[in-house]
């Protein structure tokens, strides 16, 4: 029992930054029908952009509530620019291009941010440093830190955010608008390439605020980090239904929670045959269940003609 | 000085002209009716209007060129198309759906309301319907919701493709009927139609295309008495 309530934290904990993530690439696909594989990268240059911004501030005056949010800022700043830069750069020229084209212009973006990532930073694994005291909790038999805490109680408000903002505004009107049908926008008078690029944006600062939590949760922050987290949230974003805003955010949870749950129990269950390091094939298993299965994911709907 | 001024209007597609220079005015005011058989070039011309396709030429809207006007802009010119299969936008609710008719209007937000009220006030249905998606509309309703939507555009030229395409009879008489009360209200019209007779019959002036050229222009009740017309496009 304590076992179960432990990985249900741990897949909740996971499951949020999951959820982040994989709104990032619902939103595109909705928008646009085009996976961006390169919006992993984009959650590990806001894990390394904050990294920076925290290592320079910190041998400064400045306290530790003061590094933490502008490390968030700078972040999320760098994250919206590199997402406007790729649609810009890589996908705009593509809009009327056979599908084939901007996907594997998507994947050259992703290595070549992976590739700027190495030059830039290393191969090496970089310490995340611990700005505050990270308390644990009793919770019923199990554990749960601060750390933890936080990236529940932030992916809540912030996904409660975007959907308030897609479902309650002019913005997110014209957002819905867009991904539906592009020239009956163009005609209702909205910028179709202006709400490309927010949407862009705004998936890219979830991107960022992934990549915090996933580095403050593990405390180390890698350049190849992002690939991994990349596939498994867009795992997360089939499992509910690509395109799906509400989608994104179960699959999230639930991918998070099949795998701690997953790599709890595999090693009672094949009498230790395998163990908590076949966590990630989980993902994948799902991915391959989900595309047999239910390609439209759980709460899709009409997938098969737009993919 | 004409509302709507087209001089030599051409479209390409890929190559292949779909319109081969063609020239049209309207008045401030005015209902004008572009008949044609399918595949005349009816929506092309509309679509370039609009600017959803590039075209080659001369376009002006009260005096101003729209020619290198991106489409989204032409919308606060003042610029309003219900497009062929209406375009409204299912996933959104038939409020959401009016309320982005509105997207470039500056007006305050009371102004706004009031004028809503008045699309529901033509069309009850819509109201009842107000926080139902659009795609579970009837084709009837989608064809209100879409004339409705493009009226929150406040447009000086509104212009329509079929409306009534699809529609059962009861339905078309309220749509002839609803594009008469815009025009009374002084908007310019410019309706695209199959239904050539009635189009003809509400419209004060008629433009024929045929084969991306227009090869006859004249009063609605000269194109109506036509014997070449009638025998063309009235089915008689
Ligand atoms: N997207 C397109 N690509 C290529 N040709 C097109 C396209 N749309 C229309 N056409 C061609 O242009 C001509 C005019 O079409 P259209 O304007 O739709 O006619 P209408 O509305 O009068 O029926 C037709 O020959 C049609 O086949
Ligand atoms: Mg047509």
């Amino acid at each position: 029992m304590e076992i179960f309530l432990q990985q249900l934290i741990n897949g909740l904990v996971q499951g949020s930054v999951y959820a982040l993530v994989a709104l990032g690439y619902t939103m595109v696909y909705g928008i646009l029908g085009l996976i961006n594989f390169a919006h992993g990268e984009v959650v590990m240059v806001g894990a390394m952009v904050a990294l920076m911004s925290i290592n320079a501030m910190l041998g400064s005056a400045f306290p530790p509530a003061i590094i933490l949010p502008v490390a968030l800022f700078a972040a999320i700043f760098a994250c919206m620019l590199l997402g406007y830069s790729i649609e810009r750069i890589a996908y705009r020229p593509l809009r009327h291009a056979p599908r084939l084209a901007p996907l594997i212009t998507a994947i050259g973006v992703s290595i070549v941010l992976q590739t700027l990532a190495m030059i830039i930073w290393g191969r090496e694994y970089h310490a995340f440093p611990q700005l505050f005291p990270n308390q644990s909790h009793n919770f019923g038999g199990a554990v749960i830190n601060d750390v933890q805490l936080a990236i529940i109680i932030i992916a809540l408000l912030v996904m409660s955010m975007l959907m308030l903002l897609v479902h309650r505004t002019r913005l997110g009107r014209a957002m819905r608008a867009v991904a539906e049908n592009q020239s009956a926008a163009i005609l209702m008078g909205i910028n179709i390439n202006q709400v490309i690029s927010i949407t862009f944006m705004l998936g890219s600062a979830l991107a960022a605020i992934a990549g915090i939590m996933v580095s403050a949760n593990y405390g180390v922050v890698h350049y190849y980090m992002g690939f991994m987290l990349g596939l498994k949230a867009f795992t997360a974003a089939v499992l509910g239904g690509i395109g799906n805003l509400r989608g994104a955010m179960l699959g999230g949870v639930l991918l998070g929670l099949i795998e701690s749950l997953g790599a709890g129990y595999i090693g009672t269950l094949t009498g230790g045959f395998m163990g908590s390091n076949y966590q990630d094939a989980f993902a994948f298993l799902v991915l391959i269940g989900v595309l047999i299965f239910r390609p439209s994911g759980l709460l899709g709907e009409r997938v098969a003609d737009r993919a | 000085m004409n509302l709507l001024e087209v001089q030599d209007l051409k479209v390409s597609y890929g190559g292949i002209r779909a319109l081969k220079g063609i020239s049209l005015n309207i008045a401030a005011g005015e209902l004008v009716a572009l008949i044609g058989s399918n595949g005349a070039g009816k929506s092309t011309t509309l679509k370039a209007l609009a600017g959803l396709l590039p075209c080659q030429g001369k376009l002006h809207l009260q005096g101003k060129s729209l020619l290198h006007r991106a489409g989204h802009l032409r919308v606060a010119d003042g610029m309003a198309l219900v497009p062929e299969g209406r375009g409204v936008f299912a996933r959104l609710s038939v409020q959401e759906n009016l309320q982005i008719g509105a997207y470039t209007r500056k007006e305050t937000a009371a102004i706004l309301e009031q004028e809503l009220q008045q699309i529901y006030a033509l069309f009850p249905r819509l109201k009842e319907r107000r926080n139902q998606l659009a795609g579970t509309l009837s084709g009837g309703e989608q064809q209100m919701l879409a004339m409705g939507r493009a009226m929150m555009c406040k447009p000086r030229l509104l212009m329509l493709d079929e409306p009534s395409m699809g529609l059962a009879p009861l339905m078309v008489e309220k749509v002839f009927e609803t594009i008469q009360n815009i025009s009374t209200q002084g908007v310019s019209i410019l309706l695209v139609e199959q239904n050539a007779r009635q189009a003809l019959q509400i419209a004060s002036r008629g433009y024929v295309l045929e084969s991306g050229s227009i090869t006859l222009s004249d009063d609605a009740a000269s194109l109506l008495d036509s014997a070449a017309i009638q025998k063309a496009y009235l089915g008689s």
